[in-house]
């Protein structure tokens, strides 16, 4: 009696068990299946590029011509990755710099209109950077920045600072008191205090900002179509137009499914490493 | 914030010495990111509305035409249009996203084995472009060299091609398709967090009172996660509402011109037909509309009731 209810309740668990890892599985290969199809269709020669993907493996030989056509687009793909890689470690640098500043005034300091500067940084995410985008253009123009890498990632910043400062601001936040005051008897004035006591502590927080800042700058592409208008300048995302529009009519998919490879790996990679920031960043804004 | 108890083990003399230097030192540390929001934010918003009242065109003198630009766009059929569209988009975007993500993130709520490699799989999409994304299954959705078509049709079910990118209704649906991949993964995540918010023991109890799954789910997940799905949903039709990238890539604005989303729209009186202050104007109205439909969301799911 004893021993057949044991052997239902395994059963059930077995058979629970087995329904929770076939649903799993079977989304999870809905949300990676893409990826692979795509990663081992850039690897078909040639010719077979142009051939739907069925079987999405190469037949023949494994071969990187898609990437060598890819090349042939724009100023050459590496002049491409060389701009977007530049604007999305300046965007990052310059994000976190100016986050950790702000982080550090806002959790640390009391002065004149402070809550409405904040509220203020804030703000911005209410309004969606897309509604700005005209002015924006004209702003840029006169200020000598249009057509430019160093404009774009000036606006990239500005729209990583309401997340940034907020997270920047809370990580201080969490740093006791105590610390500082015993650093500074110890004779850490400043900056010098700030980078070289504070700064180790308030690490995680660095981490999500530059994350974020990374894959939102790799990614961006309304901005950059509408700021960047010279060829040679293009991040990967507005070179892909033109690879996505063909020439004479007729599109080169082995070129498209090599340029979303190099546009997703980096992406991939550096989640799938710091995901832990990633998701502290992400869970911080929800429960905000 | 800082505990009271923190600050009083402060000395005093010092407290108040730092205060009277902190005003400006303070100021000095906000000031970068002061300097970044005003240039290339504060200033352009007011910006455009001083666009908005002007004839402004790419080259030459923008000129004051007071409302015009208004008037202008109350009677711009191609306006409504696209307002029309971009409003059928986000209400199916949204029940499609909430529909998948919901599911998944009851899925991924458990501590079971393979739980941490189920969430990664599902958030991977997420952090690709969406411009990538929408570059993807463009090439997936393609008739002769994509995956989709061709595989409908080695299947046997049609011996037509099949285009799924030439017909309104099912660019429309490739295009659902798409976003559902690209962000179900986030809002399954942002659910999560409020499923795990909410207590154990109230389930347990719920269930020792008789409660079924559904009555559970329906009289006590549901509201105690208000504040979630509110984000939730906020988040997915603030994203739906600027779409862009998706039709820009995918479909060109395509078929017939059916798929003009605002932003494009804008995007196209802006920046290729260069009506800088219709385009400012047009900008205007989305702020609007965006700010009306997040105050109305937060009215209907009463956010704040229970805080």
């Amino acid at each position: 009696m004893s021993a057949t209810a044991k052997q239902a309740r395994q059963r059930r668990k077995f058979w629970g068990g087995f329904g929770y890892h076939a649903f799993g599985i079977g989304a999870a290969l809905f949300f990676f299946a893409p990826f692979a199809w795509t990663g081992l269709a850039s690897l078909r020669t040639g010719s077979e590029a142009q051939q739907p993907p069925l079987p999405p493996w190469p037949t023949n030989s494994i071969s990187f011509d898609t990437y060598a056509v890819l090349d042939t687009f724009g100023a050459g793909v590496w002049q491409h990755i060389f701009n977007s890689t530049i604007v999305a470690l300046a965007t990052v640098v310059l994000t976190v710099i100016v986050s950790l500043l702000a982080g550090y005034g806002f959790s640390r300091y009391r002065f004149p209109l402070k809550n409405v500067f904040f509220v203020l940084i804030i703000a911005t995410l209410m309004i969606p950077f897309q509604s700005i985008l005209t002015p924006l253009f004209i702003i840029l123009a006169k200020l000598g920045l249009n057509n430019s890498l160093v404009g774009l990632v000036l606006v990239y910043v500005t729209l990583q600072l309401p997340f940034s400062v907020f997270m920047m601001r809370n990580a201080f936040d969490a740093v006791p008191r105590e610390i500082e005051e015993a650093a500074r008897i110890d004779g850490a004035r400043d900056l010098k205090l700030l980078i070289k006591v504070l700064l180790p502590l308030v690490m995680p927080g660095v981490a999500t900002v530059a994350i974020f800042a990374f894959l939102n700058s790799w990614n961006e592409f309304l901005a950059a179509l509408i700021l960047l208008s010279d060829n040679q300048k293009y991040t990967l995302p507005v070179l892909m137009t033109a690879v996505r529009a063909g020439r004479l009519g007729a599109i080169n998919w082995g070129a498209v499914q090599a340029g979303v490879m190099v546009m997703t790996i980096p992406c991939l990679v550096v989640f799938l490493i710091l995901q832990r920031y990633y998701m502290r960043g992400l869970m911080a804004g929800a429960v905000k | 914030m800082t505990s009271p108890a923190l600050t009083l083990a402060v000395p005093a003399r010092s407290r108040r010495r730092r205060a009277r230097m902190g005003q400006w030192q303070g100021l000095l540390y906000i000031a970068p990111a002061m300097a970044l929001v005003i240039v290339f934010f504060v200033v352009p918003v007011l910006f455009t509305f001083w666009m908005s009242f002007h004839d402004w065109p790419l080259l030459g003198q923008p000129e004051w035409i007071g409302l015009g630009n208004y008037v202008r766009l109350l009677t711009d059929n191609r306006f409504f249009t696209a307002l029309k569209f971009t409003a059928y988009y986000t209400v199916i975007t949204t029940i499609a996203i909430f529909v998948v993500a919901f599911p998944l993130a009851i899925f991924v709520e458990k501590q079971r084995r393979g739980v941490g490699f189920y969430r990664t799989v599902f958030f991977m999409p997420v952090v690709v472009g969406l411009a990538t994304a929408s570059l993807l299954w463009v090439w997936l959705a393609n008739v002769d060299s994509g995956l989709i078509g061709p595989a409908i049709r080695m299947m046997g079910v049609t011996g037509k091609k099949v285009n799924l990118l030439a017909t309104f209704d099912s660019a429309f649906w490739t295009i659902i398709v798409m976003v559902v991949w690209k962000v179900a993964g986030f809002t399954m995540i942002i659910l999560l967090t409020g499923l795990q918010s909410i207590p154990v023991e109230l389930n347990e109890a719920a269930r020792i009172d008789g409660a079924g799954r559904w009555q559970r789910f329906r009289h006590l997940t549901l509201p105690l996660m208000r504040r979630t799905i509110a984000l939730a949903l906020i988040l997915s039709v603030t994203g739906s509402v600027l779409a862009f990238d998706q039709f820009y890539i995918m479909t060109s604005g395509g078929p017939q011109n059916r798929m003009i989303s605002v932003v494009y729209y804008i995007f196209n009186q802006s920046f290729v037909s260069f009506h800088l202050g219709y385009g400012s104007a047009l900008s205007i109205a989305l702020l609007a509309i965006l700010i009306a439909l997040s105050v109305v969301q937060l009215r209907l799911l009463r956010v704040g009731d229970d805080k």
